[in-house]
């Protein structure tokens, strides 16, 4: 038996959701209406109703809700359990996280369990129907995302298994309030423990809300390797601080330790939409780009004329940031006066 | 005492790719990227080998790959594992993670009991992290995933310290159980001069083999004990070995399959250039200012 279910596992973090969950409720809205199914959120936690109710903005048809005091936190083997019981009685077509740490730890848990397919950090899903290997498959999902060093953009897909898994990170997909939203339909399931799920107890969480707000930035700097130093690194929150932007860099950036983690732009680091993005020292590999390339200008400026992000530029500037940063910031300074 | 398994595995070098590896066609040469140990699985490594040296016990390390795979192997016997297991059949071949946990999970099941599974968090080639947490559930173990540091081991239960969004967590777990190690947790030792010397021959059968095809004064058996009894054999699993179910390994077990692989085309084409002078960095501003970008 098919059905056309996409679900959507809402993430809550202390009782908040998180917001890459609402951004695949959209995201899956569209897919389900692409091939006539319909969409469920999966809700567990303690005390969460509330989130059930959210989901409703964002296009749900239904809120699957499981609510015990020892789920307040996300551990993954309750966790697991729950959704590999869910999927074997109702048989989703679809099933999205956030590629969060917990989504992370969560859907190749379930996967492995119910022997799904599963895409991780897709930058792009769809429905299509797909001819593979001299075989008609109808309406499969089409898991995108870039491979092997990002010289590649590979689209996957599962087309013999009945449960397709995909993880996306916040942000590529864009949160919106669906216009005619379903009535609320919230079905509780209940929680039984077992002995396996308290193997793991958690002693103690600390979590701080990020200060670092990429996704909301009207204006981003962002660095690349290509600024050879952490010390070169200065001169972009220089430029940040007088143009009013926040800081950001490459994945290279950030492995060689010039830029936190929670300031990496791109495929395993946040998505954004900036009114301007000026990329610096940033070569523009396609993780790079499946991040920032919707940005409504981009000015790279680069020592290399032949570096592809000068491809997805809107202004290019070939020359070295050391000077050319600081001439920018007096020339802005000295047009404000 | 703690017997430590731990997940290592052979990545090409997606960092240092150049252009020549793209073949015309927009696929990747493997054959021409540099095959490098994965760094998160050395980390991992060097986690079980902190527990060994402080409460004693065992190390084991395995990988699943093609032959030429059994290079970290070595590697892994330079840094101290005690025992290393080839894991390589043809029929493993073009294995995703679904594939691969299910061979790793059979492997471990035929080496045996253990208290602790060590894994790198992700691969570079591919940068799923997904095969720790399937291994674990196939091998229904708890997992602790992006750990950061061991606080203790006591009474049969690990103390971890491990990343979640936003924060960290303190987690206490009941052993034995899975846990996949961030590239920041620890600094792999480097390999031992002794024990380079003592293992840069170590050889699997199918080295053993390239050995006998060279020389015909060399026969494959002969040489197998030979390097057993100088402990010098780095023993391989295949299909048999495991008596795997063949529909569940490689490219048949693998649900996802690679649809469609495009090269990038840049769209390009309408970039204004702005010379790197005062005046054109001026004018850029104006046209920004125009806009109202800033």
């Amino acid at each position: 038996m098919h059905n056309n279910e996409v679900w959507v596992f809402v993430e809550q973090r202390n009782g908040k959701p998180a917001d890459v969950s609402f951004e695949l409720l959209s995201k899956g809205r569209k897919l389900a209406d692409s091939m006539k199914g319909s969409l469920k959120a999966i809700v567990i936690g303690h005390n969460v109703k509330n989130i059930a109710e959210e989901t409703f903005k964002y296009g749900a048809n239904e809120a699957v809700l499981v609510d015990h005091p020892d789920l307040k936190l996300f551990r993954t083997m309750p966790y697991s359990r729950i959704m590999n019981d869910l999927i074997k009685k109702h048989a989703p077509r679809i099933i999205l996280f956030g590629a969060t740490v917990y989504g992370r730890d969560l859907a190749p848990r379930v996967a492995s369990n119910t022997k799904s397919g599963l895409t991780a950090d897709c930058t792009d899903l769809k429905i299509s129907d797909v001819k593979y290997l001299g075989k008609d498959y109808p309406q499969l999902l089409l898991q995108i995302r870039p491979a092997f060093g990002g010289n590649i953009v590979a689209t996957i897909i599962t087309p013999d298994v009945h449960v397709q898994m995909a993880t996306v990170r916040e942000g590529v997909m864009e949160m919106h309030p669906y216009e005619k939203p379903f009535p609320v339909k919230i079905t509780e399931v209940p929680y039984n423990p077992i002995d396996i799920d308290g193997l793991l107890e958690i002693i103690e969480q600390h979590r701080e809300e990020s200060k670092v707000n990429l996704k909301g930035a009207p204006i981003i700097v962002a660095g690349g390797y290509g600024l050879g130093s952490k010390e070169n690194f200065k001169l972009l929150h220089d430029l940040a601080h007088v143009i009013g932007g926040e800081v950001a860099g490459s994945r290279a950036a950030v492995d060689a330790g010039f830029i936190a983690p929670e300031r990496q732009v791109g495929q395993t680091g946040v998505t954004v939409r900036p009114k301007l993005y000026i990329a610096v020292g940033i070569s523009g590999a396609i993780q790079h780009r499946a991040g920032m390339q919707e940005a409504k200008k981009i000015i790279a400026i680069n020592t290399d004329p032949d570096a592809p992000i000068f491809g997805i530029s809107h202004y290019g500037i070939v020359g070295d940031a050391a000077q050319v940063i600081p001439m920018f910031i007096e020339t802005y300074k000295n047009k404000l006066k | 005492m703690y017997k430590s398994i731990v997940l290592v595995k052979q990545v090409p070098d997606t960092a240092n790719i150049t252009g020549k590896v793209m073949k015309d066609d927009g696929t990747v040469n493997r054959a021409m990227l540099p095959a490098i140990f994965n760094y998160e699985d050395k980390v991992a490594l060097e986690f079980a080998l902190q527990v060994k040296q402080k409460y004693g016990g065992k190390v084991i390390a395995i990988t699943m790959g093609p032959p030429r795979a059994s290079d970290i192997l070595r590697e892994c016997l330079y840094m101290g594992a005690d025992q290393v297991y080839a894991i390589s059949d043809r029929k493993f071949a073009g294995a995703d993670t679904l594939a691969t946990s299910y061979v790793l999970s059979e492997a471990i099941k035929k080496i045996g009991d253990y208290d602790f599974i060590f894994a790198g968090r992700q691969a570079i080639d591919g940068d799923t992290a997904q095969v720790g947490p399937q291994t674990a559930e196939k091998l229904n173990i708890p997992q602790i995933t992006y750990a950061e540091e061991i606080i203790e081991i006591k009474n049969k239960k690990i103390k971890i310290r491990k990343k979640i969004d936003g924060g960290f967590e303190i987690v206490q777990c009941k052993l034995p159980c899975l846990i996949t190690v961030l590239k920041g947790a620890a600094e792999p030792r480097p390999f031992q001069a002794k024990r380079m010397m003592a293992y840069k021959g170590a050889k699997t059968l199918t080295d053993l083999e390239k050995m006998a095809e060279e020389n015909s004064l060399l026969y494959v058996d002969k040489l197998k004990h030979e390097f057993e009894t100088r402990n010098l054999f780095i023993p391989t699993l295949t299909a048999d070995d495991l008596d795997v179910d063949s529909e569940r390994c490689g490219i048949k077990g693998s649900p996802t399959k690679v649809h469609k692989v495009e090269s990038v085309v840049l769209a390009g084409g309408n970039q204004e250039n702005i010379p790197p002078t005062k005046d054109g960095i001026g004018a850029l501003i104006d046209k920004l200012l125009e806009d109202r970008i800033f």
